[in-house]
């Protein structure tokens, strides 16, 4: 086949040459996402995007490991990571969107909102440190994670059932890739011990915001639909103490920062470092807005 | 004309392309009312990144094949297994080289931490040996960790069991 020029050759209307360009960016296309009943909408939306914006906002900064990870292997481990979450944050910006009820897609949630909109704990935002600081925040993250997700195979709400046992199977390999590095780290050598003490103390003072209910995640959860992730603490301080028994690690102590009166990241309350990650996520959207490809 | 599940049946994944859609497991249904084709598929993981292209792929093999309309849709529940693939599937990964994954581990409740390497006995799919060993459990595709054979010291890939 040939053509005179380049536009001929993409304007072509022959489209079974093309990886791209079918339509198909919903990933819950054909998935019913009626919301349930005697839930609104509204909170339905925002509890997904808690959710959805952990994952997305969080792979962001697994992602900036790329080209800078210790070893090819582990550098490979991050980047299926930070892809899984990904997937994650689709599906629930787009469960987000449908169940809002207007046309508002996952690239809306993702590229045009502003900071104060994003609803992710503030754990997932702070900017990357060293291989210590990765591997203490994977583990609070991911043990956090898989225990809401575990609970969140029986919602109500059988979109974010379903995305949540599929998740499960996921974070199930992060949180053990993330553990067996913890103790390797601690039990290591004298400078590894001291890079994931390091890390645990810097992500510690991030973790009681993760069980702090939002009043949307309360209510949802009476109805069914929802964790309450204060519900998930036991489950979370027993994991997290396995893996620093193995690692002969302490427990560490270090005091909460807080939110701005009482508001922190479920709130849109966030630190210094989610202004330049949205900066760097959102800057080839909104400078093309319209464009596709 | 051939019937509409054996045009999607043939259609290859595009990562693993010496599996179809249907050794995968990843092929659902396939329904035909009103000269319109439904298809639905499952994702094996969530970030997947060959999803768009098996819709593709499969709305392009259905036109190609005569069916005018054609729709593709997700399901979600239940979620992708290893299981699901294929016996004919297993055979033509190791054949490919690959190691086939084992059973799915199946539980109910909180997921036990695992501190060790997985329990797994993989063989060598160049020398059928079974002395090998984990190099890294994240592979090439999210669906597959990386071993090496003690016994001809060459590396393979694995499909991992989830």
């Amino acid at each position: 086949m040939s053509f005179d020029n380049a536009y001929e050759a993409i304007t072509e209307e022959n489209d079974s040459r093309w990886a791209f360009g079918t339509g198909f960016e919903d990933p819950l296309s054909g998935v019913d996402t009626t919301v349930p009943s005697g839930v609104e909408g509204a909170d339905l939306a925002a509890y997904c995007l808690m959710l959805g914006d952990d994952a997305l906002i969080f792979s962001h900064r697994l992602q900036e490991w790329c080209t800078n990870a210790p070893e090819l292997e582990d550098e490979v481990a991050i980047a299926n990571i930070g892809l899984d979450l990904l997937g994650q944050a689709r599906l629930l910006l787009a469960r987000a969107g449908k169940a809002e009820g207007g046309d508002r897609g996952e690239d809306h949630y993702a590229f045009f909102r502003a900071e104060h909109e994003f609803r992710n704990v503030r754990l997932a935002e702070l900017p990357r440190g060293d291989f210590g600081e990765l591997i203490a925040r994977l583990l609070v993250f991911s043990t956090w994670r898989l225990a809401l997700f575990q609970r969140l195979t029986e919602s109500r709400d059988p979109v974010l059932a379903a995305i949540a046992a599929k998740g499960v199977k996921e974070l199930t390999y992060h949180r053990d890739y993330a553990a067996q590095w913890a103790v390797r780290l601690g039990d290591g050598t004298e400078y590894s011990r001291e890079r994931i003490t390091e890390g645990l103390a810097s992500v510690w003072p991030y973790t009681d915001e993760l069980f702090t209910p939002h009043p949307v995640e309360l209510r949802l959860g009476e109805a069914g639909v929802a964790v309450d992730p204060s519900a998930a603490r036991a489950e979370f301080d027993d994991v997290l103490g396995q893996v620093l028994r193995a690692a002969t690690l302490d427990t560490p102590e270090a005091p909460a920062i807080p939110g701005v009166a009482g508001r922190a990241g479920r709130a849109g309350v966030h630190t210094e470092g989610m202004g330049y990650l949205l900066a760097e996520l959102q800057s080839v959207a909104r400078a093309h807005p319209e464009a596709t490809w | 004309m051939v019937t509409a599940q054996a045009v999607a049946a043939r259609v290859t994944d595009p990562e693993l392309p010496m599996l179809t859609l249907a050794d995968l497991g990843v092929l659902r249904e396939v329904s035909e009312k009103d000269g319109k084709v439904v298809v639905a598929i499952t994702p094996t993981y969530s970030g997947c990144p060959a999803m768009d292209t098996m819709r593709d792929d499969l709305v392009h093999a259905l036109r190609g094949a005569g069916y005018a309309e054609v729709e593709v849709r997700t399901v979600l529940r239940p979620a992708w297994s290893s299981d699901w693939i294929t016996e004919d599937g297993r055979r033509k990964l190791a054949e490919a080289g690959i190691s086939p994954p084992g059973a799915a581990p199946r539980r109910s409740g909180p997921v036990p931490l695992t501190l060790g390497p997985p329990a797994r006995r993989v063989r060598c799919p160049h020398c059928g040996s079974a002395e090998t060993e984990l190099l890294s459990e994240f592979g090439a595709t999210a669906c597959k960790a990386l071993h090496r054979c003690r016994a001809c010291r060459e590396p393979f890939e694995h499909v991992k069991e989830i």
